[in-house]
């Protein structure tokens, strides 16, 4: 028998936290219809979380001579979510000067996503 | 004896609006007064985003909410000092405080806000079984090691309790590089927000065990394994559900505890269901002169309401140093109801309110269509329909204060009406 491809996704839009389940539809204008929400940004989350899921990261990167050793950071905008642990990869080898401002960008156009990863903290130098 | 308009003991998010609302509203000399060796309290080590929905209409890391107000209080020219440790409040409105720089010094203050924050519940008070060995932490604990001091506590995890800073280090743990093997929770649902489960637990394939509880920990030195075992409707656990894991690491995320020691050396009462001061609508104590505000008073889940809680308590400080709060009003008691764990603010002097009162409460059990329902001596003052209320998020509710100025109610009472419970 010829089953459709379906998804199960539980939506993060609000607290709510609605079980959704997101099937394969020609005909539909973004190719899937949305059951099991109650909202209309709802069922945009759900074909997103299929078709293009994407994640805020944010970590530390090393950071001499400030007053600690590490420096919150995280990506300016979502990227892709399957690039999380490569991006964790790329900014293990970072190692930045104090001082640094909040927002400066520690690593630019990530993996050619056009987005940069920031300070998420300023960092005065300490003697 | 140092003199001060308003003494903030605390320099995290509650203090730091605090200080500046007070400021903003006519308090001449306001001094922050922090423990750590910097402002923002445990912002700074919340590195992960989510904060500021409210109160800035974006979503902010921690260090970054924490940035805008401590860059706000710097513009204010607002005093602070770090390392400094207070000992003691007193009712006559004196502390005791020590620092490295100050040594011991005395302040007379005119108000004083308390915002000490919370702590951790440890090992101890939830009686884990099993050794004692290193590798033992409460999750704060280990995201400041690592998220602040640079050190990864451990290589093969396993976490107890799935409230937020559960689920958050879950995410943080593994995206170091560190296998996360389960996270337990005793109840049959999780404290945390439905967001976390999915960005920190079904992201990185972490199983969650709803039901469980740890019921033994291994290793003499250090952690070398622990045991979770699923427990019945009285939370005992059941014999034959075991399963034993191979782990250097276990951390704990087992609910916070307002921390009241000030508080309770200063003789102010406190409620046994929050844990924190009894307040009226100026968030002031039962000592005269003396606020409190955000965690310390309950525990939020959201720092905006913090943010919201203790921006008021700083403008009240600075009106009662004024001479412009008025002390001596009819009192409103307000009580929680059917369905609701508590309220805060407990007592309201509508002489004191501007346009709202807003009413801080958690629910007991998760409801859906069900209302919230406020009522002055029986008279409904405020009705809303609820799709999800749930023990884990905090309601707020806003009631129009010339209806109480009017009113003039002996009680306000907030309960859920209809709906249905739902059990997960």
């Amino acid at each position: 028998m010829y089953k459709p491809e379906e998804h199960n996704v539980i939506c993060t839009v609000c607290p709510i936290g609605c079980r959704l389940t997101v099937i394969r539809e020609e005909h539909e204008p973004d190719g899937y219809k949305v059951i099991g929400g109650v909202c209309k940004r709802g069922e945009k989350f759900g074909v997103k979380e299929v078709t293009d899921p994407t994640r805020t990261v944010t970590s530390t990167v090393a950071i001499e001579g400030g007053l600690l050793p590490r420096l919150p950071v995280r990506t300016e905008k979502d990227i892709p979510k399957h690039l999380n642990y490569e991006l964790m990869k790329l900014i293990s080898s970072v190692k930045l000067q104090a001082p640094v401002k909040i927002g400066e960008v520690v690593v630019a156009n990530v993996f050619d996503t056009g987005v940069n990863v920031i300070a998420t903290r300023s960092m005065r130098a300490v003697k | 004896m140092q003199q001060y308009e308003v003494v903030i003991v605390g320099g995290g998010p509650a203090g730091l609006a605090a200080a500046i609302e007070a400021r903003k509203n006519g308090a001449q000399s306001v001094v922050v007064l922090e423990r750590d060796r910097e402002l923002g309290g445990i912002l700074q080590q919340c590195i992960h985003h989510g904060f500021g929905l409210v109160v800035f209409n974006e979503e902010l890391t921690g260090p970054e909410y924490a940035e805008r107000f401590i860059d706000e209080l710097m513009k204010l020219g607002i005093e602070y000092r770090l390392e400094t440790m207070v000992l003691e409040v007193n009712a006559d409105k004196t502390i005791r405080a020590i620092s490295p720089n100050d040594g011991m010094i005395e302040i007379q203050a005119k108000a004083i806000v308390l915002n000490m924050g919370c702590r951790e519940r440890t090992r101890g008070a939830i009686a884990i079984p099993g050794f004692r060995p290193a590798g033992v932490f409460s999750a704060g604990t280990a995201q400041r090691f690592v998220n602040m001091e640079g050190y990864m506590v451990g290589k093969r995890v396993v976490i107890l309790g799935s409230g937020d800073i559960g689920l958050i280090m879950a995410r943080r743990m593994a995206l170091e590089g560190a296998k996360v093997l389960a996270v337990a929770e005793i109840m049959p649902y999780s404290g945390g927000l439905t967001r976390n489960i999915v960005q920190c637990l079904h992201d990185y394939d972490i199983p969650l065990y709803l039901s469980h509880t740890i019921t033994e920990v291994r290793g003499k030195e250090r952690v070398e394994g622990v045991t979770i075992a699923e427990v019945d409707e009285n939370r005992k656990p059941m014999t034959g559900t075991e399963k034993h894991y191979d782990c250097d690491t276990l951390l704990l995320s087992v609910g916070l505890i307002p921390e009241n020691e000030l508080s309770r050396g200063a003789g102010i009462q406190l409620d046994p269901v929050t844990g924190g001061p009894i307040v009226n609508e100026a968030m002031e104590t039962s000592v005269s002169g003396i606020f409190a505000s955000g965690n310390v008073v309950h525990v939020h889940d959201l720092v905006d309401w913090v943010t919201e809680e203790s921006r008021r308590a700083g403008a009240y400080a600075a009106r009662y140093v004024q001479n412009k709060l008025v002390e001596d009003a009819s009192v409103i008691a307000s009580r929680p109801g059917d369905g609701i764990g508590y309220v805060v603010p407990h007592k309201v002097r509508p002489e004191n309110l501007n346009d709202k009162l807003a009413i801080f409460m958690r629910v007991k059990e998760v409801f859906h269509d069900a209302k919230l329902v406020v009522k002055a001596d029986g008279e409904v003052v405020y009705s809303r329909k609820k799709r999800h209320m749930a023990p884990g998020e905090m309601e707020i509710v806003q009631v129009d204060a010339q209806k109480l100025k009017d009113l003039k109610p002996a009680e306000l009472l907030v309960s859920v009406e209809g709906g249905e419970t739902v059990h997960v």
